[in-house]
């Protein structure tokens, strides 16, 4: 009679599962088969991938977007670690306060928050236009001058979301027992001793989940250097980033090969932090 | 020393703070000016809300309202999708956690590996397959993929592994109550706070996305409103001196680009709230009937 029933929980994830399959499997899959197969449908082997790695503008798009991650990743270890620990011992009220400010940026994500910084960056109405001149800038133009770039969307990055890690980081340094830090104090361990040496090492696994996590993503930067290529009248190209160059791939030129080539190149990246994360941070290893 | 320690700290805090908050506070200032005040008067001065009304009639007016219909667009795209996503993962966590079926735990480990995956790793995959099937240009093309939110079943998953009692779901086996009864008169209600994160995340997350849209619809009425930031970008002069006369045809200045952008953070604005108060509520609720 039992055997009989259907396996428990299955039918639970039924309505699911064509979701996973469809948007999660399949592109993937798909996307595979594309960037090893030429126009005709037939198997191409690696000539997809070679042939959009001497593409002229696909070295340039890795280098921005190594370039944009490398400085994102610096700021956002140095100052989001940095700015927990300085809020962490704080009397709530003051820390809390200082969170929501943090935190706040977080609702302009995408779009909003591209366009709020072509604002800050234009000396005519920016608040800041006195720090913009001290760097030499005096026009909009200048300050989204191509060296200027990867600096310019980290602090877009960073000020969107940073926030939202600080709060991350503040809840971990929070499940550190008070007893630790009582005992350090009391073994004469100051403010920044317990910071650096019992702090620090208790959320290192954090701090490897925010770069791994941060790094695939600022892998597949998008929306930053489309818009501002948009209010830029093409000064910025349009292949700025890996993933505008497969998209144009796409769209201008209609080969699908080629797009497909990169996108894979972008989703093994992406795979490979998301399996880092899962085998080596520790974070969602659960005992079943 | 301590007291030169203390106050380097609220230095440094402050300094970070006023990074944080002054763009937003400008954002929030700017359609109460004319563009030409925007340049000459303190950035961080208030105008007249006749001059917000003023801008609210030119991005209004902008294109036959398609401002509106941008705005709509985004609405309707993230709640039923969203809509989608708690119907569907829910219940997916549930039978993840409390289930035993061939499969489990292939689904869980897919569904944790492209939950950390960028979600932009996948928009040209996605964008690819729609094409072969020729769904592009369509709303499905949006929704659908929006409806695919492995954070959701994830979340899900591991409140009920957690903190589900397993004894009050046997109790109610035992009562006689099939598996769908349990599940939708014990856990269903025990998920509340859930619910509301789920919602939150799932809506934001819809709310703002750029990319996938931007690649899938082709008609400029089917836009989102991150999409369509964009194409008024393009189409005024306030970063591009050299689309001068444009400006004037379409009446999108400075003033009109910020009101758009306030305007369409808004409802992630009153999401937040909503949910975080929901969340409160959740929790407090559980806690009274422990």
């Amino acid at each position: 009679m039992r055997g009989l029933r259907v396996p428990r929980g299955l039918p639970f994830i039924l309505p699911y599962l064509p979701f996973l399959i469809l948007f999660g499997i399949a592109p993937m899959l798909y996307a595979l088969d594309l960037a090893f197969t030429g126009a005709d449908g037939s198997w191409s082997g690696f000539h997809n991938f070679a042939r959009t790695f001497t593409d002229y503008r696909f070295v340039p798009a890795f280098e921005h977007i190594l370039q944009y991650t490398g400085i994102w990743l610096g700021t956002l270890i140095v100052f989001v670690v940095g700015l927990a620990l300085l809020l962490h011992g704080r009397a709530n009220r003051v820390s809390s306060a200082f969170r929501f400010l943090f935190y706040m940026p977080g609702a302009l994500a995408g779009a909003a928050s591209v366009l709020v910084w072509l604002f800050m960056l234009d000396p005519a109405v920016s608040p800041g236009s006195f720090l913009l001149r001290v760097f030499g800038v005096d026009l909009f133009v200048k300050a989204i001058a191509p060296g200027n770039l990867p600096f310019v969307f980290a602090m877009i990055a960073f000020w969107t979301g940073a926030g939202g890690w600080i709060v991350v980081m503040y809840g971990a340094l929070n499940t550190i027992p008070n007893e630790l830090e009582e005992a350090a104090r009391i073994d004469g361990a100051g403010p920044f001793t317990i910071a650096v040496r019992l702090k620090l090492p208790m959320i290192r696994k954090w701090i490897a989940y925010m770069t791994i996590l941060s790094f695939a993503t600022g892998t597949q930067l998008f929306i930053e250097p489309q818009l501002v290529n948009e209010a830029s009248l093409g000064l910025v190209p349009d292949t700025w980033s890996s993933n505008q160059l497969a998209y144009q791939l796409a769209f201008r030129y209609g080969d699908f090969n080629a797009a497909a080539a990169i996108a894979v190149d972008l989703l093994v990246v992406g795979l490979l932090a998301a399996v880092l994360i899962v085998t080596r941070t520790g974070l969602f290893r659960r005992e079943d | 020393m301590r007291i030169t320690a203390r106050g380097l700290r609220l230095v440094i805090l402050t300094a970070f703070a006023v990074f944080f908050v002054v763009p937003v506070l400008w954002l929030i200032l700017a359609p109460t000016k004319a563009d030409g005040a925007l340049v000459t008067s303190n950035p961080l001065s208030f105008g007249s809300f006749h001059q917000v009304a003023l801008a609210w009639d030119h991005l209004d007016a902008y294109s036959d309202h398609i401002y509106r219909a941008w705005i709509g667009n985004s609405l309707l795209y993230a709640c039923s999708a969203t809509a989608i996503v708690l119907a569907t993962a829910i219940p997916a966590g549930y039978g993840l956690a409390l289930g035993s079926f061939p499969g489990r735990r292939l689904v869980l480990t897919l569904t944790l590996v492209v939950m950390i995956m960028p979600a932009a790793a996948l928009v040209l995959p996605i964008f690819l397959e729609l094409n072969s099937l020729h769904l592009i240009g369509s709303v499905f093309s949006v929704i659908l993929p929006f409806s695919f939110f492995p954070f959701g079943v994830y979340i899900a998953y591991i409140y009920y592994a957690t903190a589900m009692p397993r004894d009050l779901l046997d109790a109610a086996r035992v009562d006689g109550a099939s598996e769908w009864l349990t599940f939708r008169r014990i856990a269903l209600p025990l998920a509340k706070p859930i619910v509301a994160l789920v919602f939150f995340f799932s809506f934001v997350a819809d709310w703002n996305n750029f990319f996938l849209p931007f690649a899938v619809l082709a008609d400029s009425s089917q836009y989102p409103i991150q999409v369509g930031l964009s194409d008024l970008l393009s189409s005024t002069p306030s970063f591009n001196p050299a689309q001068g006369g444009g400006g004037q045809q379409v009446n999108i200045f400075r003033p009109e680009l910020a009101l758009a952008t306030l305007l369409a953070v808004v409802p992630v604005a009153i999401v937040f709230l909503l949910s975080q108060r929901a969340l409160v509520r959740g929790m407090l609720g559980g806690a009274v009937k422990q």
